[in-house]
């Protein structure tokens, strides 16, 4: 009992109630005291006795520190027990200075446990939430800045003792990862709902600036509107539009032909398919291509007089190229690039020219069969050289 | 062997030379550039016998200049050329050993018979030994003794010579 100081009941910072209960007796040992039928308090860092009303209203009271406390356990209830009566035997640690307390209602005592006597029983589960808040001994936790203590105000309960622990928070975890599937799906769902927006967005900010044209001279400008322009497709030849395959397969080829028509100018003429199916679904951004359509779209091209054709190289690699460029005037580019490195290879043809290492292949093979070049090949790769074979004697 | 340094064609340095060629017509310049590469060098180092697994040793299929060898397959597909025109031949079933014949058998068989009469030498009895080792310095001498013994037997066909084979002594006579 003489672990006990009076104190007045405003709480320390950082501090918080946690449960109260009533019609509380104190015992000194296993001497009863005068300390009956007032209020307790569980506080992070103490355990409040006062007279009923006296701790709300912050007057004076007793107050143990949790600090104190060695260990608690329950009394059983003894054999006349017919009453409500439960008990918290509490053991405490022994004082620093020779277990005197002046500031206490007891100057000194024999016992080194009290006893909480709840003459109703418990209202609340106080074992438990007592057990809890010893274990986390918030009161060692140094006090911190106003703004994060006002968070500190609502600490969670965590129960995490025994087997029934271990399943609650097994059972927490997943529903948080449940949680947060559901956010991320429903991400995912809104995006596809805002896309449109967005590509809507994205055109009537091209007009503007279309519009605005004469007025912009800042690079930056510029390139947005250049990447925004490469972006779009304003009017997307879709399926339903067209009546029959072929037509719609038509429609397809002539768009196509328009927009690729200067990209492949740009890497030299000559596109595999995969690329271009990818530059084009990425310019549609929705309403998206199969690479079937496109094939089925590519293979007529020849036949509409559009500036691009379908070409398949012997080893079966397909390739959107100019109409202007057949495979001998590609052949004399090659050779003339040969003549100047004296040997390439593909992968240094596919840097030099900007295009794909596939393509850079086969434009060396087919210069090859033109019986332009000749292969050297060593451990070091498949390198091209000169045909000096045919044309040195 | 006494390696005489020949003088290199072009292809020699040229790295494509070191790889069969896809295109027809530039294999077919490639592979008789090859033939004749084979035969000069082979003549100027009196070399008659090719072993396809040993031609990494010969500077003839591996420049190590450049870093570049023949394969044996491509090598054994040339000399299969060389044996179409009568100058190589292989001489086990494997195709791994190769007689090379700068001169056909035929045109040995005439050279050493232009010899013979020229230095008349009808109507004797020569050893081989006396032929490609003696002290003549015709194209004949170093021929392998086995190459040598395949030229007489052309003559002898011809009814020219007549060749005695016993274990210790070979010899020719000539008529």
């Amino acid at each position: 009992m003489n672990r006990f100081v009076y104190t007045n009941a405003n709480l320390l910072e950082n501090e918080s109630i946690l449960l109260t209960e009533t019609n509380v007796r104190l015992y000194d040992g296993d001497q009863k005291t005068s300390f009956e039928g007032g209020e307790l308090a569980l506080t992070t860092h103490r355990l409040l006795w006062g007279r009923p009303g006296q701790i709300a209203s912050g007057q004076t009271c007793l107050s143990l520190n949790l600090s104190l406390i060695c260990y608690y356990e329950q009394e059983s209830p003894t054999g006349f027990g017919f009453s409500r009566s439960r008990k918290i035997l509490v053991f405490l640690y022994d004082l620093e200075n020779g277990n005197e307390n002046p500031n206490g209602p007891q100057y000194s005592s024999i016992y080194n446990f009290i006893k909480l006597s709840f003459r109703e029983g418990f209202h609340t589960d106080i074992v438990q939430v007592l057990n809890d808040t010893l274990q986390r001994k918030l009161w060692l936790t140094p006090v911190q800045s106003p703004s994060q203590s006002g968070a500190k105000a609502l600490p969670q309960i965590k129960l995490r003792t025994g087997i029934v622990g271990i399943e609650r928070s097994l059972q927490e975890k997943q529903k948080a990862t449940d949680e947060s599937i559901n956010v991320a799906f429903q991400d995912l769902s809104k995006l596809m709902t805002m896309a449109k927006d967005m590509v809507r967005l994205t055109r009537l900010i091209s007009t503007k600036i279309k519009e605005k044209q004469g007025d912009i001279t800042d690079d930056e400008t510029v390139q947005f509107k250049s990447y925004l322009l490469s972006l779009g497709i304003d009017d997307p030849v879709t399926r339903e539009s067209y009546k029959s395959d072929n037509q719609y397969y038509k429609g397809l080829a002539r768009q196509i032909s328009d927009f690729m028509c200067k990209h492949i100018e740009e890497v030299g003429g000559m596109m595999a398919l995969t690329d271009v199916f990818c530059r084009l679904n990425r310019a549609r951004g929705l309403e998206l291509l199969s690479p079937e359509d496109i094939l089925n779209a590519c293979k007529l091209m020849d036949s509409l007089d559009l500036p691009l054709k379908l070409y398949q190289f012997s080893s079966g690699v397909m390739v959107l190229q100019l109409r202007t460029l057949s495979d001998e005037t590609v052949a004399n580019s090659t050779l003339e690039l040969l003549e100047e490195k004296e040997s390439i290879s593909a992968e240094e043809l596919s840097q030099l020219l900007g295009i794909s290492t596939t393509l850079a292949k086969e434009r060396l093979l087919s210069t090859e069969r033109y019986g332009k070049c000749c292969r050297d090949d060593s451990i070091e790769g498949l390198r091209f050289y000169p045909n000096l074979f045919l044309t040195q004697e | 062997m006494s390696e005489i340094d020949i003088e290199w064609p072009w292809q020699y340095s040229f790295p494509p030379f070191f790889t069969l060629q896809p295109h027809p017509e530039t294999r077919s310049k490639q592979v008789a550039a090859w033939k004749s590469l084979i035969l000069d060098y082979c003549k100027k180092n009196k070399v008659c016998i090719v072993d396809i697994r040993e031609a990494d040793q010969l500077p003839l299929f591996n420049n190590s200049a450049i870093n570049r060898k023949l394969e044996s397959g491509v090598i054994v597909s040339i000399l299969g050329e060389l044996q179409k025109t009568g100058n190589a031949a292989a001489v086990d079933k494997s195709k791994n050993r190769w007689e090379i014949y700068w001169h056909t058998l035929e045109e040995w068989g005439s050279i050493i018979h232009d010899y013979v009469t020229s230095n008349g030498l009808t109507n004797s009895v020569m050893t081989l030994f006396e032929l490609n080792q003696g002290e003549s310095q015709e194209e004949f001498h170093g021929l392998h003794t086995d190459v040598l013994i395949k030229a007489l037997k052309t003559l002898e066909e011809q009814r020219k010579c007549e060749l005695i084979l016993s274990d210790e002594d070979q010899g020719v006579k000539f008529f």
